[in-house]
């Protein structure tokens, strides 16, 4: 199965790959959000609420269908 | 040798403290006022530099890139792409944040790109040895092609040396730090070609963005080089990659982190305050602590301010000649001024509160908290900032929701947001609570009035989000979710910008809303001094004849004389015509008038009634509350500010879109006539509604 950052647990590491550019705003690109960047999911909002992330040194918070979309690599 | 005037722009991304920057620069020399045409806050400030240089200081809205994604961030384009400009800098200064140097460097590399001479700021140099950072400021000074102040404005570091850096201004190099063409080098070979004078990237931000560019015939440049959507943002994603490499090339080298040494401060609050239950615990404490604490402490500044005014209109009457100007000065003006003074204490203590919970950093736990639970009504955690601060005032709250990315949750935000507790409202609460409402504590610890208060604003935020989940329901517009908010770092909040804040938006709210209030109050002074026929003008015989049987004694007859007077006054007229309309929600025709006038804005609620009864009343010297205390129904002979009355009026002022200014930030934000008019109607009829339930079952 593929993992997206949304597949991370808490406090998990994983490295960016390929994904749908159109899927994801350009705004998320320019934080950080790039092929080959680290993502590390630092907390989650209750409910199925935002992910808290720390995206290349950058902390973002994004919806759910956002994660879902980019894949990434987990660092064990 | 003479002064000269230089242009500085200062850009940099949100949270960098680019606005502390601008406040170590200019002091209190500030103007802060708005763009033509459009509702984007432009502050200017002056700075006097050596050699007799002279800065106009301006400070841009702060931008992630110079990808726009609203009206706030084109502005910064257009006035970057224009050198005709007359703010176009001389000089900008791009403010970075030095624990998040390798994101803020990418607005740099753009700005570089513009070819304007740029000095790179790095601040908050005081978080450095905390963080385990240090800088090779020659290498990177070197690579980046600039020269670096850094400084701290939080300590006020470094700031003598960002003032030289800026006189040098001349020597600062405008060429880019890096080609960033090479992503596609044919397109933009053959675009350079056909327009050989333009800067390239000027012509890639014509091509990308919605943006106005003088000299440049935008449709020219697109219909040749047009790409589709998708194959113009996966150029911009490679672009974004090529200036990321660069940062990271230059950063290795320039940028050592010791992580051994950091302590992770950020980490642990977050573990409490976007925890899954203290984070809403603390939210909610954060809430109760403000409103409680705004209704007890501000009542004393307002209670002066209230008692100066009423004893500056009697010495006013006492100590000028009698007449018309005297009256127009103790009965109108006095009495208007103090009607827009007594809001100070309230919306000073709301901007207080706001600006430290922005400037903390935590107004972005709150909207990462609140996200999953607003977008059950159709809105964003975004949504949330323009609710709160739609308490001091919905028009900088409408303005607000200009970074929620997703226009449904947008239009539905600006929709409700003018249910929310406006400082406007809050005057008209205060006066009719102290008067209905006992002032006794329920267990012995909360005071009544504060929890009615209290009760008032979550009415307001229940209404809003519960219209927002009608209207989520109804309005059907598609639109992807995007959502991505940056969470800052913690920062104890500066005194000096929070100070600023305040005292800026107060004196901005005293000044716009005191316009209107004090022109209303000498209208309605005039309205009330005057009216038609033989039952005004002759009212002194009226009443004469109307006792003759039992003669009144000086003081009786010059009370029944003024409220003949009134009472037959145009504003009398006025009042007794809407009456009817107006009588089954439990107000009587002076109420009538002062909610007519309302619709200009709230606030003129209390002065409009004050103006009333110093109109119609001898004494001068009593406080307008106490005048609404005894005001009779000549009917009933009950109180007009009675239970009933009081809490029919309390949901009125609640629900009723009672504000020109709102109306026309609507109009300006939606840009159609369309929105506001649904708002005033549905807010309006609601509270209609609403205020005579409340009465017809209360009373």
């Amino acid at each position: 199965m593929k993992n997206s950052i949304h597949s991370l647990k808490k406090g998990e590491k994983a490295t960016i790959k390929e994904f749908d550019i159109d899927l994801v705003p350009l705004k998320l690109l320019e934080m950080g959000c790039l092929p080959g960047n680290m993502v590390e999911l630092l907390q989650i909002a209750p409910f199925g609420g935002p992910l808290y992330l720390n995206i290349n040194g950058s902390h973002v918070a994004i919806r759910i269908e956002t994660a879902r979309v980019i894949e990434v690599e987990i660092i064990k | 040798m003479s002064i000269q005037n230089i242009n500085v722009a200062l850009i940099g991304n949100p949270n960098t403290g680019k606005t502390s920057v601008f406040n170590q620069l200019t002091g209190l020399n500030q103007q802060v006022g708005n763009y033509p045409g459009i509702t984007v806050e432009k502050k200017m400030g002056f700075c006097k530099l050596p050699n007799n240089i002279k800065a106009n200081i301006l400070d841009l809205p702060g931008t992630y890139s110079l990808n726009a994604s609203s009206i706030d961030e084109n502005m910064v384009i257009e006035l970057l792409l224009n050198k005709n400009d007359k703010l176009y800098p001389d000089v900008a200064l791009v403010v970075t944040d030095v624990e998040n140097l390798k994101r803020n460097l990418l607005l740099y590399t753009q700005i570089k790109d513009l070819e304007i001479p740029t000095i790179l700021v790095i601040n908050m140099a005081d978080r450095m040895e905390s963080k385990g950072i240090s800088l090779d400021i020659p290498y990177l000074e070197e690579h980046l092609k600039t020269k670096i102040a850094l400084i701290s404005s939080r300590k006020g570091h470094g700031i003598e040396e960002l003032k030289n850096l800026i006189v040098d201004y001349k020597n600062i190099p405008n060429e880019p730090c890096l080609n960033a063409s090479i992503i596609d080098p044919e397109y933009f070979k053959s675009l350079q070609h056909a327009f050989p004078n333009q800067l390239l990237y000027k012509l890639w931000l014509v091509i990308t963005q919605d943006v106005n560019f003088l000299n440049l015939d935008r449709n020219e440049v697109r219909s040749t080089f047009t790409k589709s959507h998708s194959e113009l943002k996966r150029l911009q994603q490679k672009e974004t990659i090529k200036r990321y490499q660069f940062i990271n090339d230059v950063l290795k080298e320039g940028l050592k982190v010791d992580h051994t040494v950091a302590t992770d401060f950020r980490a642990k609050l977050d573990r409490i305050l976007t925890h899954k239950v203290w984070g809403y615990v603390v939210f909610f404490a954060i809430l109760f602590i403000i409103f409680q604490a705004i209704f007890q402490w501000a009542t004393i500044p307002m209670d002066f301010i209230d008692s100066t005014f009423a004893s500056l209109s009697a010495l006013a009457a006492e100590r000028l000649p009698s007449g018309i100007l005297t009256d127009l000065i103790s009965q109108g003006i006095i009495p208007g001024i103090g009607g827009i003074l007594i809001f100070i204490p309230q919306i000073a203590f709301l901007f207080l509160f706001i600006s430290i919970l922005e400037e903390s950093g935590y107004m972005s736990r709150v909207v990462f908290l609140m996200d999953k639970i607003m977008r059950k009504f159709g809105l964003s955690g975004k949504s949330v900032v323009p609710l709160i601060s739609g308490t001091a005032c919905a028009i900088p709250a409408i303005m607000a929701t200009r970074n929620i990315e997703n226009w449904k949750e947008r239009l539905i935000t600006i929709l409700v947001t003018p249910f929310t507790t406006c400082s406007a409202r809050l005057p008209v609460y205060a006066i009719i609570i102290s008067l209905v409402i006992p002032d006794e504590r329920l267990f012995g610890f909360l005071n009544m009035q504060g929890l009615t208060l209290m009760l008032l604003y979550l009415l307001g935020f229940g209404t809003a989000i519960l219209s927002a989940y009608i209207l989520n329901k109804i309005l059907k517009i598609k639109n992807k979710t995007y959502f991505v908010v940056e969470m800052p770092s913690y920062k104890t909040p500066l005194f000096k910008n929070v100070a600023i804040n305040v005292v800026e938006k107060t004196k901005a709210f005293v000044f716009g809303a005191g316009k209107i209030i004090l022109a209303i109050s000498v209208v309605l002074w005039f309205l009330a001094s005057y009216g038609p026929g033989k039952n005004f003008n002759e009212a002194e015989a009226i009443v004469i004849e109307r006792h003759k049987d039992k003669p009144l004694d000086d003081f009786e007859f010059e009370e029944a004389v003024a409220s003949q007077k009134i009472e037959n006054s145009y504003i009398g007229l006025m009042g007794k015509t809407i009456e009817p309309i107006i009588s089954p929600l439990g107000y009587d025709w002076k109420i009538g008038i002062a909610i007519i006038s309302s619709f200009a804005a709230r606030e003129v609620f209390v002065g409009t009634l004050a103006t009333i009864y110093s109109v119609g009343g001898t004494d001068n010297e009593a406080t307008i509350k106490s005048k609404m205390q005894e005001e009779i129904n000549p009917q009933t002979g009950e109180k007009i500010f009675n239970f009933a009355s009081g809490i029919s009026l309390l949901l009125f002022y609640a629900f009723a879109l009672q504000c020109a200014s709102t109306l026309a930030i609507t109009k300006k934000e939606t840009n159609s006539w369309k929105w506001p008019m649904i708002q005033l109607v549905l807010m309006s009829g609601f509270a209609y509604i609403t205020a005579l339930l409340a009465y017809q079952l209360l009373k």
